[in-house]
């Protein structure tokens, strides 16, 4: 009987079947609820073998949101050029005269802020509203983020066409930099990621949360760089809240190849980088070590 | 050589026989607690207040308590219970969705639950949007749906309205396109939790004969209902379930015929 392991597998058509046999079984899936737990890792495997729904998740937003609408997918477009234009009106007496093409400087600080506070925004009202969903069916729990995530890289690349256009009008010219634009999108996406999930998290426990970020999203874009160069501002002020703020950094990482049509410095991206980096890892601990308890709560 | 085969042929059937009649689904000791604040504290602007005056408790509530099962393989379970007895609980435990507070649950297999009516699809999109949207909520690759396309379709007899944004459907509708994509093809273990009631005669009795296959191929099937008489259809063992605990477990005449009895008085 032990020699069975080492006989020869042409030797017998019962052991080709054997074989096959034991892979099959090998194969079912097992759900041991003992065994798993849903760690930071294995999240990530779930939500690699859910690709399809991120994606089916990210065309669902694009084309419902646009779907009964006249203009369809020019509202991306539209949308922040006529905030920009606005604010182009009411503030470049003020500001203006500091910095020449001041709509261009509105302009790509929208794009970036506005990919920041949609994809954040959306992911917690997501998970939110996907309560139901999760109530009765297995998913992995991320997918939302993720998901929000992938409309706003969309978006953003959709409105970089009036970007150009306006560059084009307010005769900005459009540097070979523009290519640099994808690494600070990059850390964009991970940011918001990262802190979407983080928000996600205690959302789930109180419903009021999505509504207290949203104001926090309204204080927290006059304390960017959005409208206003921040030089304008007190030193004090100046190192305090605006050279803190994790959104000072990467607004600047991607306004540069744009708008100075310059590739930022070496420190610069690190710092970028690194505070990326540090908030997607936090948020994705800290959202995963809380999800399982998700079901229990939306 | 001769010798060799007869052994190994004996033991291919006995590996066989083990593989089939191995636990598809195993409850052991399970409890499932909620935590219940005695007020409802749903805002966090609340919590704070309440948490400063201290008057924040928590009470405890068990949904299922010390749950043990075990379902083989091809086995037809009826799960049958009042209202808030704890039997979707335990469909959720089964699918994934919750992790028990206690005890281990293990299941062999894909799981494919049937979810209620309507759940995973937007009015907005197109029924062949949707088909594509729930494919993925179930966990398939886009190659996998375009080749299940077709089938679900002719199934749910929708390919006249398949572009048509799911608003315009009829709540029948959306019951058999609901059915038709999570019940294309065979899963190892089948969960069914009252949407046969919904759709029209010919619709439920094809997706009762379709949910019939599945038993006949193999499947394991989980199914809650109120309706009696489809539980005795379907079933080959009922389990009884009252107040977060199993009650009665065994043929589908006595645990029928106990529960009504306990609903009489």
């Amino acid at each position: 009987m032990v020699t069975f392991a080492d006989e020869n597998v042409d030797q017998a058509d019962g052991a080709l079947t054997l074989k096959g046999t034991m892979e099959n079984i090998d194969q079912i899936p097992i759900y041991d609820s003992a065994q798993h737990r849903s760690t930071a890792l294995e999240e990530l495997q779930a939500i690699v073998k859910y690709r399809n729904l991120v994606v089916q998740f990210t065309r669902r937003d694009i084309l419902t949101r646009y779907k009964r609408s006249v203009l369809g997918v020019g509202w991306t477009m539209l949308n922040p050029l006529g905030t920009m234009l606005i604010l182009t009106i009411v503030f470049s007496r003020a500001f203006g005269q500091s910095q020449p093409g001041y709509a261009v400087y509105v302009l790509s600080g929208l794009v970036a802020w506005n990919f920041f506070a949609q994809s954040t925004n959306a992911a917690i009202v997501h998970l939110v509203w996907g309560g139901s969903l999760l109530r009765r069916i297995y998913l992995p729990r991320s997918v939302f983020a993720v998901s929000a995530i992938g409309t706003a890289l969309v978006n953003i690349t959709l409105s970089l066409v009036p970007l150009i256009i306006v560059m084009l009008i307010v005769k900005v010219p459009i540097s070979w930099t523009f290519i640099f634009v994808p690494v600070p999108v990059l850390f964009l996406a991970m940011f918001s990621l990262g802190l979407g999930l983080l928000i996600s998290t205690v959302a789930i426990y109180y419903s009021d949360v999505a509504e207290m970020y949203a104001i926090l999203l309204t204080a927290w874009m006059y304390l960017s760089p959005v409208i206003y160069p921040p030089e304008i501002l007190p030193e004090v002020y100046q190192l305090w809240i605006v050279r803190l703020n994790p959104m000072y950094h990467l607004i600047n990482l991607f306004r540069a190849p744009i708008y100075l049509g310059e590739i930022p410095g070496m420190r610069d991206i690190l710092i970028c980088a690194l505070l990326s980096l540090i908030t997607l890892l936090v948020g994705w601990m800290a959202f995963t070590s809380k999800s399982d308890e998700f079901a229990y709560r939306v | 050589m001769s010798l060799h085969t007869v052994s190994e042929s004996q033991i291919l059937e006995k590996r066989v026989a083990t593989s089939a009649s191995m636990e598809t689904v195993q409850l052991e000791n399970v409890g499932v607690c909620y935590r219940v604040s005695s007020e409802r504290v749903s805002s966090f602007k609340e919590y704070v207040i309440r948490r400063a005056q201290g008057k924040i408790s928590f009470r405890e509530f068990w949904a299922l308590r010390e749950v043990s099962l075990s379902i083989k393989k091809g086995e037809v379970l009826g799960l049958i219970g009042h209202n808030g007895a704890g039997k979707s609980t335990m469909l959720k435990l089964i699918a994934r969705v919750l992790r028990p507070t206690e005890g281990r649950v293990v299941v062999r297999g894909q799981v494919a639950p049937l979810l209620e009516y309507g759940a995973g699809f937007h009015a907005d999109l197109s029924g062949r949007e949707n088909i594509f949207l729930n494919g993925a909520i179930l966990g398939f690759t886009r190659q996998e749906m375009e080749e299940k396309f077709n089938r679900i379709v002719d199934f749910a007899e929708l390919w006249d309205f398949i572009d048509v944004p799911m608003r315009n459907y009829s709540s029948g509708m959306w019951a058999r396109l609901g059915f038709a994509v999570a019940a294309d093809v065979q899963p190892d273990v089948l969960i069914i939790d009252e949407v046969l009631s919904v759709g029209d005669e010919a619709f439920q009795r094809k997706s009762i004969g379709r949910m019939l296959e599945f038993r006949d191929n193999g499947a394991t099937i989980l199914f809650v209902s109120h309706n009696m008489a489809s539980i005795e259809l379907m079933c080959h063992r009922v389990v009884w379930i009252d107040h977060g605990r199993v009650r009665a477990d065994g043929e589908v005449r006595s645990v029928i015929d106990a529960y009504r009895q306990s609903q009489g008085d």
